[in-house]
């Protein structure tokens, strides 16, 4: 069985809201209608997105880390706004996982956005229709698109490759591996709805250096310094003359 | 959470309906029995049903005001297997349906049969199945931990019930006062029990320690982990749907507010309206009753503190 998921690198994300443009930019252009932008230019914008990215302080100054964290539909294995919807609007695909919306059959009671711990879910204020993060649905099985670009738009859109796609119930793939080999781990673990998206945690960036790497023992630079107020002992060329 | 007055309407407004119905049912029953003199006419049941009949089609009004598409309402019916919401969706419209025919089975004289007894039964099962459906709605969300107690459900059921009984203390007043002497003691009864299981979910939300919290909404074990930006400056969806937007003050004055006019204000004028007969008092008692379960109701919603909101912290 497939489960299609994103893993997101902490590590590297540098906070450009590249992913969140592009997703906006993709899902409002899509067969659904455009997302709702209301007073886009005005002084209270608001509108629906499905991925956000949003920015922690850790740690007391000033020994500070600032942690930029995307935030979109976790894609759970077990999800908790599925069996609450009472139309079936709200699905889980059983081909690959993927939670999504039947926006034909929504009847825009937020039920389904109250039962989600994360809050991924907008309602489209325009449209009257729950939506959310797609995975890029269109975008993944689309063969117009060139098979590089089957990816979700905010993986293609991110600039320091923070994003990862692809199946983690498969231990090879790229996402699995990822997990696996850095400590990847859920959000809100406490509700066991088992989040198919992971994080990678931040990494301490160090560099072990050695003494003898500032202080060479056959540095021939300090040989050449004589020592203040001192005899220059040693090759320089002093010692041969005199 | 945001308190939505459509819901707030639609499950204060059937409480009362079920409740309603409830103390016409034992009524019949206690007449049927022998403990009630067999006074009242049939037109007091027929109307009684009538009366729960407007509430529960002004809650099922109240309800589509909560839907963004109402024209697809219809599809609600669809998941009874796993949504609460679905099953409560189906079971309204039956009650409505069974309410309406106990009450033309009084108007028109069918009510000596077997069949009406069984008709009885099935809405008595119907009206409580009514009453877990509302309360699981709520119960069953395990990560509004305000909600997600039993307690939610026993509270459904006693303010409903306390409302019906109330209303029916003082439609007895005016239309059959033989029955005075047990409505307005029942009602009496169960607004104190209310009042009890009411306060005692107050201090179990008061004590509640929140399972998620900012390091497991991130991930990031440190114990200082505080938002800087949530990503936006106006306002969302989830800036909205799951903030009251109230000061906290505003907050303990609605829920003295509601302690007063559910519990406090009903019992002292149900008892004067019981000793001088007075559906004037009963009545107002009622509307004292009814205006604080609305304060109740939205005190519930508003008290409700979802973990998404951990991600909505800070503009920037």
């Amino acid at each position: 069985m497939t489960q299609l998921c994103l893993v997101i690198d902490l590590n590297v994300c540098v906070g450009c809201h590249a992913c969140v443009t592009s997703c906006k930019e993709w899902n409002t252009s899509g067969h659904a209608g455009a997302l709702v932008d209301e007073n886009p230019y005005g002084t209270e914008p608001t509108g629906t997105f499905f991925n956000r990215v949003q920015t922690f302080e850790v740690g007391e100054f000033p020994d500070t880390e600032t942690v930029h964290f995307p935030k979109s539909c976790l894609h759970c294995e077990d999800p908790p706004c599925v069996p609450v919807c009472p139309t079936g609007a709200s699905y889980k695909r059983p081909e690959d996982g993927i939670v999504l919306v039947d926006y034909d059959k929504c009847i825009g009671c937020k039920y389904c956005a109250w039962a989600c711990p994360w809050g991924v879910r907008e309602i489209d204020e325009k449209r009257h229709e729950m939506t959310k993060c797609t995975l890029c649905v269109d975008r993944i099985y689309n063969e117009e698109l060139p098979p590089q670009d089957r990816k979700p738009a905010c993986v293609m859109a991110c600039p320091t490759s923070a994003r990862l796609f692809g199946d983690i119930h498969d231990p090879n793939s790229e996402v699995s591996v990822a997990v696996r080999a850095r400590g990847g781990y859920e959000l809100m673990p406490e509700w066991g709805t088992r989040p198919s998206n992971h994080y990678l945690p931040r990494r301490k960036t160090e560099i072990k250096i050695h003494e003898d790497e500032l202080q060479r023992a056959a540095n021939p630079l300090k040989q050449e310094v004589p020592p203040a107020g001192g005899v220059s002992i040693g090759t320089s060329e002093d010692s041969f003359t005199a | 959470m945001h308190p939505a007055f459509s819901v707030i309407f639609f499950t204060t407004l059937i409480g009362a309906a079920q409740g309603l119905y409830l103390a016409l049912v034992t009524a019949e029953v206690l007449t049927l029995v022998g403990q009630v003199p067999a006074q009242q006419p049939r037109s007091f049941y027929a109307l009684g049903a009538a009366i729960s009949l407007v509430l529960l089609g002004g809650g099922l009004i109240a309800s589509f005001f909560h839907l963004g598409r109402p024209e697809r309402a219809w599809r609600s019916a669809a998941k009874w297997r796993t949504s609460w919401l679905s099953r409560e969706v189906i079971v309204h419209p039956l009650f409505m349906g069974l309410v309406f025919v106990y009450g033309l089975a009084h108007f028109v004289g069918w009510a000596d049969t077997p069949a009406h007894w069984v008709l009885v039964a099935l809405g008595v099962i119907v009206c409580l199945t009514l009453f877990v459906c509302t309360g699981m709605i709520y119960a069953c969300i395990r990560f509004l931990q305000e909600w997600a107690t039993p307690l939610t459900l026993v509270n459904y059921f006693l303010l409903g019930t306390a409302s019906g009984f109330t209303l029916a203390s003082a439609f007895s007043a005016w239309a059959a006062p033989q029955l005075l002497g047990i409505y307005a003691p029942t009602a009496i009864i169960l607004t104190l029990a209310a009042l009890l299981t009411r306060t005692a979910s107050l201090v179990r939300n008061a004590g509640l320690k929140p399972k998620s919290t900012i390091q497991t909404a991130t991930g990031i074990k440190h114990p200082k982990v505080i938002q800087k930006s949530q990503g936006f400056m106006g306002g969302s969806f989830n800036t909205r749907e799951f903030f009251h937007g109230k000061t906290p003050k505003f907050l303990r004055s609605v829920k003295w507010i509601f302690l007063v006019l559910t519990f406090l204000v009903p019992t002292v004028l149900v008892s004067v309206g019981l000793a001088t007969a007075s559906a004037a008092l009963l009545g107002l008692a009622f509307a004292a009753q009814y205006a604080g379960l609305i304060a109740e109701r939205w005190f519930f919603f508003a008290q409700a503190n979802h973990p998404q909101n951990l991600y909505y912290q800070v503009i920037s």
